[in-house]
């Protein structure tokens, strides 16, 4: 994403981000996801839900009443692979655009040697850290992994089209890894939704597309200033 | 064919935790298909398709008498056919099975089945499929050690021999075996059923058969269909019957231990979250921060 002429700093919002009382000037917002990334990003999020949903229906008979979210077990079972079909296309969108910005840095081994000072919410003695950090990699390459898996073991379960197209042994191999790898998937999907509450004002960046100036200075300073020295200036 | 009509009772559904435990119970039902009476004519074949009002598409000829040429959502039993030269005797042997639903004391569908009350089990022993309840996922198949439920892909159902249960519950054998000529089929309770078996063995042995004997395969808790076969010791010449079938471990697993460490870890997951936001509280971002940043881009400008 740095590449994209789009990144730029924006006009200050009316009102500003946080629930805490205005300082003197308003704060900075930057843009960190463009629209297309963030719909990109909505679609991946609401198909990974339903897929959640109506898989957990049918990996737990205590779960089974999800289903009639779907409009019941026959439904449920009809829509489920769909729903995965359209998230792998998803994520793959999502991939070619965020995988630059995940390769593995230097500063990422020095975050991961600090977690426990990371996971206290003191990162001032952490390297400057750029668009992602470590956590965040891992969320994306995990993802990545899983996501690719689920497809494959997913289309040889896929009982109405491939239900013949291999031997039931392989079958119940797939079964098992997709549940296993859904299970991840659903670990991965809690520590991603669950960083992006505890540290505030993250989530604007997918809503909104923004975060502020101080956002990015706390958690991605290196990234602030890749931002900063592309000219790109504030209007206060 | 002498059964009682007693009413059947479930005694195991699938995707339900509640089932009762099976009681002392008396009259198990047990079809009995003794392949050497067998003569392949597939009246038991038609049979099934007419009392179950299944409608199986006109076939291809392949070269063989096996016809379709693999159980199907509408052929719920079928004769399969294999060819055999016995080394010991020289002799060819025409060995023919009549394949279906083994009705499972242990069953691998039922298991698998995240359906609940799709699949049931009978106090006599019946294993049956619920087409309300079905979703038509494929999971009875994956859980099946004998390859035997199909999904019709034109209602999205699975299918398999019901042993007639309509039929066995007024007190009737089913369709397949009321219409055997040889009566290679037989069906009744459980303990006459193997004393007739004994005798057809021993008939066997003393015909120069050594190895005759019954299938009923410990490893799924025994069958409700049985086989009487020459050659017992080798299930498999009868087109690849199981020597050891067993429910696959990948199955007990899935539907075992992978469920609850599965839900476990994911509720762990959670709660540490919960946790970790109580001690730590939120990671807010400070004026001093947002202050910071603004010279860093003011200095830019």
């Amino acid at each position: 994403m740095k590449t994209r002429p789009t990144s730029s700093v924006k006009p200050p919002a009316s009102k500003p981000p946080t629930s805490k009382p205005p300082t003197s000037k308003p704060r900075i917002p930057v843009i960190r996801y463009t629209l297309p990334a963030r719909l990109n990003h909505s679609v991946t999020a609401v198909s990974f839900m339903l897929l959640t949903l109506s898989g957990l229906a049918f990996f737990h008979p205590s779960l089974y009443f999800l289903t009639m979210l779907f409009g019941g077990g026959e439904l449920a079972r009809l829509l489920h692979p769909w729903i995965g079909v359209v998230l792998a296309v998803s994520f793959a969108g999502l991939f070619l655009r965020f995988w630059r910005d995940n390769r593995w840095r230097a500063e990422d081994g020095a975050w991961i040697g600090s977690l426990r000072q990371v996971l206290s919410g003191h990162e001032e003695n952490l390297p400057e850290i750029g668009k992602y950090n470590a956590g965040q990699k891992f969320v994306f390459w995990g993802m990545a992994v899983f996501v690719l898996g689920l497809l494959g073991s997913g289309i040889l379960i896929w009982e109405q089209y491939f239900g013949t197209l291999t031997p039931v042994d392989t079958q119940r191999v797939a079964v098992l890894v997709h549940s296993a790898l859904a299970i991840l998937g659903i670990l991965v999907l809690v520590v991603h939704i669950y960083a992006a509450i505890w540290v505030r004002s993250t989530i604007g960046a997918m809503s909104k597309g923004t975060v502020t100036a101080g956002w990015a200075w706390r958690h991605h300073r290196k990234w602030l200033r890749e931002e900063a020295a592309k000219g790109l200036r504030p209007r206060t | 064919m002498a059964t009682s009509a007693r009413p059947m009772t479930i005694i195991r559904s699938s995707a339900t935790a509640s089932a009762s435990e099976p009681v002392t119970f008396t009259n198990e039902v047990v079809k009995l298909i003794d392949v050497s009476k067998c003569i392949g004519c597939k009246a038991c074949q038609s049979a099934c398709l007419e009392w179950n009002d299944r409608h199986e598409e006109v076939g291809v000829n392949e070269g063989a008498y096996q016809n379709p040429h693999d159980l199907t959502s509408e052929s719920w039993t079928l004769m399969r056919f294999a060819e055999y030269d016995n080394p010991q005797t020289g002799e060819f042997e025409w060995l023919i099975r009549k394949d279906g639903c083994m009705h499972c004391a242990d069953p691998g569908c039922l298991k698998a089945c995240p359906a609940p009350g799709a699949i049931v089990q009978y106090a006599n022993g019946v294993v049956d499929f619920d087409t309300e309840k079905c979703i038509g996922c494929g999971y009875c198949l994956k859980g099946c050690p004998f390859d035997i439920p199909r999904i019709s892909h034109t209602e999205a159902k699975a299918h398999k021999c019901t042993l007639c249960s309509d039929r066995v519950a007024v007190g009737q054998g089913p369709a397949c075996a009321k219409a055997c000529p040889t009566h290679a089929i037989t069906f009744g309770e459980k303990d006459a059923i193997l004393a007739h078996a004994e005798t057809r063995i021993t008939d066997l042995k003393s015909r120069g058969y050594a190895k005759a004997g019954l299938y009923n395969p410990e490893g799924v808790g025994g069958t409700h269909v049985m086989y009487v076969l020459h050659h017992a010791d080798q299930p498999e010449l009868y087109s690849g019957l199981p020597a050891h079938p067993i429910v696959s471990p990948l199955i007990k697993i899935w539907k075992g231990v992978s469920r609850y460490a599965g839900l476990a870890a994911i509720a762990g997951a959670v709660v540490a979250g919960l946790i970790h936001h109580v001690i730590t509280g939120p990671n807010r971002v400070t004026d001093d921060e947002e202050e910071k940043a603004r010279r860093l881009l003011e200095k830019r400008s």
